[in-house]
């Protein structure tokens, strides 16, 4: 095992690969595809060498059904993709949202729809993430905005995913997935790891989805004696399919109410010189390093205006805006995409301040000065 | 051999409530009935039974029976049942999928899982028709026959599936009828033992649709015409194409041993750590 203590140069999906491994992921099944490939590369090198397993699967539709199948058998399960495969995953992430099986999807985004510019930045995939797949169903969908965050979000990924039995997506655009930077990361021993919980009560007295106290079911792996079933239809406490309107909602408010409950802990949110701020950038992803750099030249020019970095976008961290809005003149939300977030915080916002967006769709970046020219001309 | 009542007894599962969803005269419970006849036989413990299925009539097997059972969506059984494998090589999996769920949304999925030869059992429960959804043509409905959505005759052609899997590559191919029940349980235990990727193709009736809109009579008439068309490859592999028209030929049509995909991934694990480990030293 590599030991991984001191500063290293390093590429976002490459981070990505070693946080998967530092979680304890065992298992990948994927399809190449541009910009998400090396993550692929790598664990098809690294995974054997712990013992882990790597298949590459016929389509992202046999991906994820793989990685759902390697994790009902009890492995720490990943996939890796980008938009056109994350459509295709659609459907099997459904499933396991209503199944309830612990996986992460990583999914480089590049400029869509369809097949897009393969190899150019995007954020086009927020609302694909939270309501890609049919069916009210809950998500987690967290965000790096730097290559060493790509670890370090992709352990998180790892280990929300197991303690709430919930797929969780890390949703990166290309800017991080292919930014190389030196990086800091912990040896593999530090790294927190949370297991699934299994049941320890008799096979006999073991119901597959009745609710702990936290709002998860411990998860038995098949082969461990403890012989249920799952399904993708909506189901009882024993796993069996039900059309009894009091079982279906409670199968499927469950699914809400366990992620709900987790709300605080799930969401990752950092502010950058808010104390003071009466305008704030809204940024996530590599739009964080854009509006950092704005911060600077604006803060320089006597105009305070502060950061609020998104880490997680599903679900929505309402908390971070709501505390922050009866101080703020302008928001701004500047992303690679038409406005895919801008709405939340609109909802959020409901009327309290003037919220503007910058959007782009070409497959570049939105650059520090066209941030800090926005910011200037909102204040006027 | 096992009692109907002993089977019920020690293989379904007394937690979920019956009756089970499939229409009276339906093969499907024939050839459920036949696998736990071939899995009781071969005296596997429970435990170690993974039974997948996709969507469709025959999706729905997986519930009755006292497995680790696993419903998946349609089309998208093999791909489940490879990763549960790779991650539990221990497992014996096994698959239950129709014609449409196999060879329709699920065609890519068979052909690579065939190609990969990983140690999966596949029944394919062949009634040339989607049942479930009320009787639409699928990949195996005989040319000019009728269905919901080919009511003056289906102009495409169908497949041969023990011949697509031989094609793709499967290193155990069988074929039998829901009425012949004793090849059938033999058949499927073989498929069992046998180490790589193994279909089981089982010619099977549905007599609520395709029986119906095809004028074929009662499960019992269907059966008979089972009886007649099926040849043993034995007695096949001596006649000649013109005999073979119309027949369906039964029996273990390929067994082959090439290296399975478990076992050659271990032999990759075991490499890759002797080169980790020569980096380190």
């Amino acid at each position: 095992m590599s030991k991984k203590t001191s500063y290293q140069l390093m590429q976002g999906n490459e981070a990505v690969a070693e946080g998967a491994l530092a979680s304890g992921v065992s298992f990948f099944a994927g399809y190449p595809i541009t910009p998400s490939t090396e993550i692929a590369e790598i664990l098809a090198d690294r995974l054997p060498e712990s013992g882990g397993k790597f298949i590459q699967m016929e389509d992202e539709i046999g991906s994820i059904a793989a990685i759902i199948g390697a994790s009902i058998g009890g492995s720490k399960s990943l996939t890796a993709t980008s938009g056109p495969g994350f459509s295709l995953m659609q459907e099997n992430l459904g499933f396991a949202c209503l199944a309830e099986i612990p996986l992460v999807i990583v999914n480089v985004m590049r400029a869509g729809p369809s097949t897009g510019l393969p190899t150019s930045p995007s954020q086009g995939d927020v609302m694909q993430a939270r309501w890609g797949t049919h069916g009210d169903h809950p998500i987690i969908v967290l965000t790096p905005s730097s290559v060493e965050e790509a670890f370090h979000y992709t352990t998180k990924a790892v280990n929300f995913s197991e303690k709430y039995r919930n797929p969780v997506i890390v949703l990166m655009d290309e800017v991080i997935g292919h930014m190389r930077a030196r990086v800091n990361l912990p040896p593999q021993s530090m790294v927190e790891r949370i297991n699934r919980v299994q049941p320890n009560m008799p096979p006999e007295w073991y119901l597959p989805y009745e609710r702990s106290a936290n709002g998860v079911a411990p998860m038995a792996s098949f082969g461990d004696g403890y012989r249920y079933h799952i399904t993708g239809l909506v189901h009882d406490a024993k796993g069996f399919p039900t059309a009894n309107p009091n079982e279906a909602r409670d199968n499927i408010r469950g699914l809400f109410a366990k992620i709900e409950r987790g709300f605080r802990e799930i969401c990752l949110v950092d502010y950058e010189l808010m104390e003071d701020a009466e305008h704030a950038i809204v940024a996530y992803g590599s739009m964080v390093l854009s509006a950092r750099s704005a911060l600077e030249q604006l803060r320089k020019s006597g105009i305070k205006v502060g950061l609020i970095k998104l880490g997680t976008l599903w679900p929505f961290p309402r908390f971070a805006l709501e505390h922050y809005l009866p101080q703020l003149k302008t928001v701004l939300v500047p992303e690679l995409n038409m406005g895919q977030i801008y709405r939340e915080v609109l909802r959020v916002n409901a009327g309290k301040s003037q919220i503007e967006k910058i959007n782009r769709v070409n497959g570049t970046i939105i650059a520090p000065d066209e941030i800090v020219k926005t910011v200037k001309g909102m204040i006027r | 051999m096992i009692s109907n009542s002993q089977l019920v007894n020690k293989y379904f599962r007394h937690s979920k409530k019956f009756p089970h969803i499939w229409c009276p005269g339906c093969g499907i419970g024939t050839i459920l009935g036949n696998m736990l006849r071939a899995i009781d036989n071969l005296a596997i413990d429970k435990n170690d039974i993974a039974f997948v299925s996709g969507i469709g009539c025959t999706g729905r097997a997986p519930v009755y029976v006292d497995f680790n059972t696993l419903h998946t969506t349609h089309g998208r059984a093999l791909p489940f049942a490879t990763g549960l494998k790779l991650a539990r090589p221990e497992l014996n999996v096994l698959v239950a999928t129709g014609d449409g769920d196999a060879t329709a949304i699920g065609g890519n999925h068979l052909i690579h899982a065939c190609r990969r030869n990983i140690d999966i059992t596949t029944i394919i429960f062949n009634n040339y028709i989607y049942g479930m959804t009320g009787g639409q043509y699928s990949p195996t409905t005989p040319h000019g026959d009728k269905a919901y959505t080919c009511k003056l005759g289906n102009i495409e052609r169908p497949f041969n599936i023990s011949a697509l899997v031989e094609a793709a590559g499967a290193t155990f191919v069988g074929r039998t009828t829901s009425y012949h029940t004793l090849q059938l349980q033999n058949i499927i235990k073989k498929a069992i033992q046998h180490k790589g990727f193994s279909v089981v193709e089982v010619i099977t009736h549905c007599p609520t649709t395709y029986g119906r809109i095809n004028r074929r009579g009662s499960a019992v008439e269907m059966l008979k015409w089972q009886k007649e068309v099926a040849v043993d490859k034995s007695r096949a592999d001596k006649m000649n194409p013109k005999e073979l028209e119309g027949r369906i030929v039964t029996g273990v049509l390929i067994e082959k041993e090439l290296p399975e995909f478990c076992e050659q991934y271990d032999t990759i694990i075991e490499e890759a750590q002797n080169q980790a480990k020569g980096k380190l030293a």
